[in-house]
C-alpha cells in the first residue's frame, strides 16, 4: 500500500471530508497513512492550513505517536511485540532471529523495499506469546521457523 | 443442519482459526454435510485455541487445539455428532477451567456471534438498558454506586462517585469516553470484550449517557487492535439501525451517539487526561489535575471516562441490581475481576472470578504451572507498571487492598509468569527503558529519570560499582515515585524496586544498598 508518488488530490479530499470533525487531526492522519502508507511532509502543510494550526503543531502531533510514519515504509510493516509476556516466552530470541533474517534493525526497511521492522508494545495476544503483526494480521506462538514461513509466503505473493 | 463454531477472536486467528474455518467449509461441502458455521468469540481457553465447538442435543462439545490439517480426521471420527477424538474436550460447559469461573461481565463471550444483535438480545442483552430507561438518572447512578464497582482500568476509583460528579455538573454537552487503550502487557480482557461481545460495551456506555445526561460518546481504541475496531463498528451500525443508539433511543427522549476513534501507538494515552488530549487531536501530554475530567474533561466539558471492563459491567448491574453484583467479592473489592493469564503458563487465558482467590490458585489451579515445566520464579501482576511478586507472595488474595499492602497492584488484572530463567535485573532495566520510550515528556522525573534509570541499570548489569549504583537507583526511584505527574513515571519504580527487593541476587552488590 506504500506509495512514494502519492496523490495530493486524494489527501486534499481526506482533509476536506474530515476537517470539521471534533478533534479532527488524528482521524485525518490515520486516513492519510491508511491511503498511502505514510504521512508526507507536504501533507503537513495542507493539514495545518485546513485546521488553522501551525505546521509545527501538526508535526508535533505526528512525531508524538509511534504509529505515524514520516518516510515511506516497505511493502509490509512488521510489528514485533517487545513487551513482558512475550519476553517470558522467548521473544528476545525471536527478535534476534528477525533482525538477522531481515538484516535490519527497528525503524529500518530491507534493501529490496519489502519489509519495515517496528517494535510494538503489546498486541493483546499475551496468552499466545510471542506475537507479531503484519498488515493487520496477528500471529501467535511465533517460532523462528514459523517466522521464516510467514516471510517467504509474503515474498511469494508480492514477488 | 448442524451448527459448528469457530472463533473469530484475534488470538484464535493468530493461531490459525481462519484456515480451520475454511477447511471445515470445504470439507463439509465435499462430503455434502449440512453445517452452519458460526464465527463466535473466544471462550478464553487459549491453550485450546483454535477451539471448535459443535452443537449437540446434550450441549456444545469442544475440540481443540484444532489445526486445518485436523479437520478431515475430526469429521471422520464423527465430530459433528460430538463423538470422541484425541482433541475432544467434552462438553464445553463442563470443562472445569470454565465451569468454576464466575462470568458476569463475560457471560456471553465465546457463546454468541459477536456482531449479531439478535444473538445479543437472545442472551439477555439490552435488559439493563430497558431498566435504565424507566429509572431516574440519579437512581441509575445509585445502582452503580450500590454495586461497589471500581474502575477496572487499574486505578480502582469508585465508578458511582465518578458518575455522580458528572451528573451534578451542569453543562450543555457532556461526554462518555471509553478508555480502550489497553496497553498493559499481559492484558487482553478489553480486547476480548470488544471483539467477542461489543454490544455489552455499547450498552454500558448508553446507560452511562442516560445516567448523566451525555449525548455523545467516544471509544478511544488502540491501533494495535484492528479486529476490535471492525467488530465495534459493525455492532455500532447494527445498534443504530435498530434504534438502540442515535436519536430517541427505543422511542425515549434520550439520545446517544457513539464513535470509535483510533489511538496511534502511545502507551501514555491510556492515562485518562493524556487520552482526552489525544481525542482532541493533540499530543498526548498528561494534564494537571484538578480540574478532574468529571468536571472539565473532553473539550472542557464534564466527562465520564471509564475503562472497557467498567462500562461492560454496567449492563448486568442494571439488569440484576447493584446488590447482586456487590454480593461477589471481598472487603472493598466488590464483584468480579476478569483476570488474564499470560506469559510462561501451561494454560493461559481469561478467568473471571469474584475477588478473593489467591494468586497461587490462579497460577497453578487455572494456569497449570509454567509452560516450560521449570519453576515459576516471578510473576508481574497489573501490567508493566506493576510489581514483580516472588513465590513467597503467591498466597496473597486477589484484592485491591491486599495487593496494596504488599506494595503491589492488581491493576487491570494482567498476570505474566516467568520461569527461573528470567534475569530480574534485565526486567528492571526493561521497565526503565519502556518508561523512557513511552514518557509523554511533560514532567522531568519521568522524562529524564527513566533515561538515567536505563543508564544506571546498564552499569549494574555490567558490574560497575554496584553498591553505589543501586543506591542511586533507589534515590532515583524515590524521585520518580513522588515527583511524577502521572502513573507512568510514578509507578515505574514498582517493577524496578520489587525486582531489586525480591531478587537482589540478580543485581549483585553486597546487599547494603
Amino acid at each position: 500500500m506504500t506509495q512514494t508518488n502519492w496523490d495530493r488530490g486524494a489527501v486534499a479530499q481526506i482533509i476536506e471530508d474530515k476537517k470539521t470533525m471534533p478533534g479532527a487531526l488524528l482521524p485525518i492522519l490515520h486516513a492519510i497513512q491508511n491511503q498511502i502508507g505514510w504521512i508526507p511532509g507536504e501533507a503537513v502543510t495542507d493539514i495545518a492550513e485546513a485546521l488553522n494550526l501551525s505546521r509545527a503543531e501538526v508535526h508535533g502531533v505526528i512525531s508524538f505517536y509511534h504509529y505515524f510514519l514520516t518516510t515511506p515504509p516497505g511493502k509490509h510493516v512488521l510489528y514485533l511485540c517487545r513487551a513482558e509476556a512475550c519476553q517470558a516466552m522467548g521473544s528476545e530470541n525471536l527478535e534476534a532471529h528477525v533482525r538477522e533474517k531481515l538484516g535490519i534493525d527497528y525503524h529500518e526497511t530491507t534493501a529490496d523495499g519489502q519489509f519495515t521492522l517496528e517494535p510494538m508494545y503489546c498486541l493483546g495476544n499475551c496468552a499466545c506469546s510471542p506475537s507479531l503483526m503484519i498488515n493487520r494480521n496477528v500471529h501467535g506462538r511465533v517460532t523462528p521457523e514459523r517466522f521464516d514461513a510467514i516471510i517467504s509466503e509474503l515474498r511469494e505473493y508480492t514477488a | 443442519m448442524i451448527t459448528v463454531y469457530v472463533p473469530c477472536d484475534s488470538s484464535a486467528l493468530a493461531l490459525g482459526a481462519e484456515a480451520v474455518a475454511n477447511a471445515l467449509q470445504l470439507e463439509a461441502a465435499r462430503r455434502n454435510l449440512d453445517i452452519s458455521l458460526v464465527r463466535n468469540g473466544s471462550r478464553g481457553l487459549y491453550w485450546l485455541e483454535p477451539m471448535v465447538e459443535v452443537e449437540t442435543p446434550e450441549g456444545r462439545v469442544a475440540y481443540g487445539p484444532v489445526q486445518a490439517g485436523d479437520v478431515a480426521g475430526l469429521l471422520d471420527a464423527g465430530m459433528l455428532q460430538g463423538s470422541p477424538h484425541a482433541l475432544s474436550q467434552g462438553l464445553t460447559a463442563e470443562i472445569p477451567w470454565l465451569k468454576n469461573q464466575e462470568r458476569l461481565t463475560f457471560a456471553r463471550v465465546g457463546i454468541t456471534n459477536p456482531v449479531s444483535l439478535e444473538d445479543y438480545i437472545a442472551h439477555d442483552g439490552y435488559r439493563g438498558l430497558k431498566n435504565a430507561l424507566d429509572m431516574a438518572p440519579a437512581a441509575i447512578v445509585d445502582t452503580v454506586t450500590e454495586s461497589g464497582l471500581r474502575g477496572r482500568g487499574g486505578a480502582a476509583f469508585p465508578t458511582g462517585i465518578k458518575w455522580r460528579t458528572v451528573l451534578n455538573t451542569p453543562a450543555d454537552q457532556k461526554y462518555i469516553v471509553c478508555n480502550a487503550d489497553e496497553g498493559d502487557s499481559g492484558t487482553f480482557s478489553d480486547r476480548m470484550i470488544m471483539e467477542c461481545d461489543p454490544f455489552v460495551l455499547i450498552e454500558g456506555m448508553t446507560i452511562a449517557g442516560i445516567a448523566v445526561g451525555a449525548t455523545r460518546g467516544y471509544i478511544y481504541l488502540r491501533i494495535e487492535y484492528p479486529h476490535a475496531e471492525t467488530a465495534l463498528n459493525a455492532a455500532i451500525e447494527a445498534a443504530l439501525a435498530a434504534g438502540y443508539l442515535g436519536d430517541s433511543i427505543l422511542g425515549s427522549s434520550h439520545s446517544f451517539h457513539l464513535e470509535v476513534r483510533m489511538g496511534a501507538g502511545a502507551y501514555v494515552c491510556g492515562e485518562e487526561t493524556s487520552l482526552l488530549e489525544s481525542l482532541e487531536g493533540k499530543r498526548g501530554l498528561v494534564r494537571f489535575k484538578p480540574p478532574l475530567p468529571a468536571i472539565k474533561g473532553l473539550f472542557g466539558q464534564p466527562t465520564i471516562i471509564n475503562n472497557v471492563i467498567s462500562l461492560a459491567s454496567v449492563p448486568i448491574i442494571l439488569d440484576k441490581g447493584g446488590k447482586f453484583y456487590a454480593d461477589y467479592g471481598m472487603g472493598r473489592s466488590r464483584g468480579t475481576l476478569p483476570l488474564q493469564l499470560a506469559g510462561n503458563l501451561k494454560r493461559t487465558g481469561l478467568v473471571e472470578k469474584a475477588f478473593g482467590m489467591t494468586l497461587r490458585e490462579l497460577l497453578y489451579d487455572y494456569g497449570g504451572g509454567s509452560a516450560s515445566g521449570r519453576p515459576i520464579r516471578a510473576v508481574q501482576v497489573g501490567g508493566p507498571l506493576g510489581s514483580y511478586l516472588p513465590e513467597s507472595q503467591f498466597d496473597t488474595p486477589l484484592d485491591y487492598e491486599a495487593f496494596a499492602a504488599i506494595w503491589a497492584v492488581l491493576g487491570h488484572g494482567g498476570v505474566v509468569a516467568f520461569d527461573d530463567t528470567v534475569d530480574m535485573a534485565r526486567m528492571a532495566r526493561y521497565a526503565m527503558e519502556f518508561c523512557a520510550v513511552e514518557s509523554c515528556g511533560k514532567c522531568t522525573p519521568c522524562r529524564i529519570g527513566s533515561t538515567r534509570g536505563v543508564e544506571v541499570m546498564d552499569k549494574v548489569i555490567a558490574g560497575e560499582d554496584r553498591d553505589a549504583q543501586l543506591h542511586l537507583l533507589r534515590d532515583l526511584s524515590d524521585t520518580m515515585l513522588n515527583g511524577s505527574l502521572c502513573a507512568l513515571g510514578g509507578m515505574t519504580p514498582y517493577p524496578v524496586l520489587s525486582a531489586l527487593n525480591h531478587f537482589p541476587e540478580d543485581f549483585g552488590g553486597t546487599g547494603k544498598a
